[in-house]
């Protein structure tokens, strides 16, 4: 008993850090976060105890709830696009022999660990007006006047699915790398064609990892602001792009905590809306 | 996934200033950014802030991984669903977060603030990774050397570390290549003195772009290879 008593206690002493850490530097500025959002704004900077339902009455202005639902249109198509490009593929690296795949891995895993500035740097010079990809087309006769996409929604879109689509591929391969193929060739003996096989046995089977795929990419994507910063121009504006210019640029830091808030609850129902639908709180492929 | 970094490569090799026109290969950009005295403290101050992050995060996240891993702590579950908010939630939120939380204790903004703001996003991987491993390691291998005498420390650093030192290993490799990467957070928590390379790369790509930030991005690039190469390889030791 008296050890069982010791080795609980030196368990948790080993935890404390860790318990310390989150407690102070990450519970911590969340629960200020929501303080925050219920104060009334400082005279130029931070806020001042006055509680208020203000903050979150402002979200509900035309110009926010825009970005809001831009956000979220964004956050959609990006979504749609990762699932239609990631799935395919995540489903086939799981399909090569072991040597191929881990070559596969490697060549996955190089631009996902490259700087996403830098990628995105790339897809500006791509995109710009009489850029590469305008003088290509021109070049082939595909288009006649230069395409311009640099600014514009879909060249947002393209950055938002190029740098989340890795997470989407994670998730399917490693949820069909699982997979019992046997299970497969039974089907397939039974007299189902591969159409019916892939719907009835692999997609039911692969779901949680398109799950967690589609929960990867969706929440980034509300949030990465500095892609429709470069991408976008100031035309573009997400929820992030808000939260930033009202914390940086206006100082209005009550507003940015209350649209930080409901972007934290937004979140939450996401990852909510995973655990029921997978019935698992881990997410596929987080971490490879 | 490579055309992108290919473009950017290409073109810091280009001698002309504007990115729309070839006019020969040159690596007189490359020669422009090595005298660029800024631009070499920002690069120090990133690898500082990388090391510095992942290391912290690799202690913390390893001994509440073992720790939690030994007995049913109370509060475990919680705690490490708060830990893991900072990889879930979008990165905006802990750069807003972050700054209204220092400018309230008082912390001057600059490496301290980043350093805690980056570590508390690197000790999710680590607390995970190890924890996956920790789960999938046999228990009766530490209990026969507690049994045979060994003290509880002795049996953490002969059998327990040696078995999960490769999970911390990658987990540092990952943490290490998402802080060298962040730009978001930082922007939040940055002082005015503490430039990182990701953020000065972000206001040259605002501010008209040179040839010189394509020279930058190859280098960068070139960087983060050789990182995951060698990160993959410490990764098939362990599997």
């Amino acid at each position: 008993m008296k050890t069982w008593r010791f080795r609980k206690a030196a368990a948790f002493l080993t935890a404390l850090p860790l318990y310390v850490f989150t407690i102070a530097f990450v519970a911590g500025p969340l629960v200020l976060m929501v303080a925050i959002s219920f104060l009334s704004r400082g005279e130029s900077w931070g806020y001042v105890l006055e509680p208020t339902l203000r903050n979150y009455k402002g979200i509900f202005e035309p110009a926010y709830t825009a970005a809001f639902a831009q956000s979220i249109k964004l956050a959609l198509v990006s979504t749609v696009a990762s699932v239609l490009v990631g799935y395919p593929f995540g489903y086939f690296m799981a399909r090569l022999s072991p040597e191929w795949r881990s070559r596969c891995m490697v060549l996955l895993i190089i631009p996902f660990w490259t700087s996403s500035l830098m990628r995105l740097y790339g897809w500006m010079t791509i995109f710009r007006a009489n850029g590469v990809l305008d003088s290509a087309l021109m070049a082939i006769g595909v288009i006649k006047e230069p395409l311009k996409l640099l600014y514009s929604f879909p060249a947002v879109a393209v950055g938002m699915v190029y740098t989340l689509v890795p997470f989407m591929i994670y998730s399917v391969f490693s949820s069909a790398e699982k997979l019992d193929w046997s299970l497969v060739e039974a089907a397939r003996d039974l007299g189902a064609s591969p159409a019916q096989a892939f719907l009835t046995v692999i997609l039911p089977l692969t779901m949680p990892g398109l799950y967690s795929g589609i929960v990867l990419t969706f929440i980034p994507s509300m949030g990465l602001y500095f892609i429709a910063d470069l991408l976008g121009g100031s035309k573009i504006a997400l929820v992030g792009n808000i939260i930033q210019e009202q914390m940086m640029r206006v100082h209005n830091m009550p507003l940015a905590a209350a649209f930080s808030v409901v972007l934290m609850g937004l979140t939450s129902l996401c990852l909510l809306a995973y655990r029921k639908l997978a019935k698992t709180g881990e997410l596929e492929g987080l971490i490879q | 996934m490579y055309l992108p970094i290919i473009v950017v490569v290409v073109y810091s090799f280009n001698e002309s200033k504007l990115s729309s026109v070839w006019a020969g290969f040159s690596l007189k950009w490359y020669d422009e950014l090595f005298r660029d005295k800024s631009m070499l403290s920002a690069l120090g101050n990133s690898v500082l802030l990388a090391l510095l992050s992942s290391g912290a995060a690799a202690v913390i996240g390893t001994l509440g991984a073992v720790g939690m891993s030994r007995a049913k702590l109370r509060g475990a579950k919680t705690i490490e669903l708060i830990a893991t908010v900072p990889i879930m939630a979008p990165e905006i939120i802990l750069g807003m977060v972050f700054l209204a939380f220092f400018s309230l204790i008082g912390l001057p903004f600059g490496m301290l603030t980043l350093v805690i703001a980056h570590t508390s996003f690197c000790v999710p991987y680590i607390l995970l990774l190890v924890k996956a491993r920790l789960a999938g390691m046999d228990k009766s291998v530490s209990e026969a050397a507690l049994d045979l005498g060994a003290s509880e420390l002795q049996a953490f650093f002969t059998i327990t570390l040696p078995q999960i030192a490769p999970a911390i290993a990658s987990g540092m490799f990952l943490a290490i290549a998402m802080s060298f990467d962040d730009v978001i957070i930082s922007v939040f928590v940055t002082g005015v003195n503490t430039n990182t390379l990701p953020l000065k790369i972000y206001t040259q790509i605002k501010t008209g772009v040179t040839p010189k930030t394509n020279a930058l991005c190859a280098i960068v690039f070139a960087c983060s290879a050789i990182l995951a190469a060698v990160s993959s390889r410490v990764g098939k030791k362990s599997a």
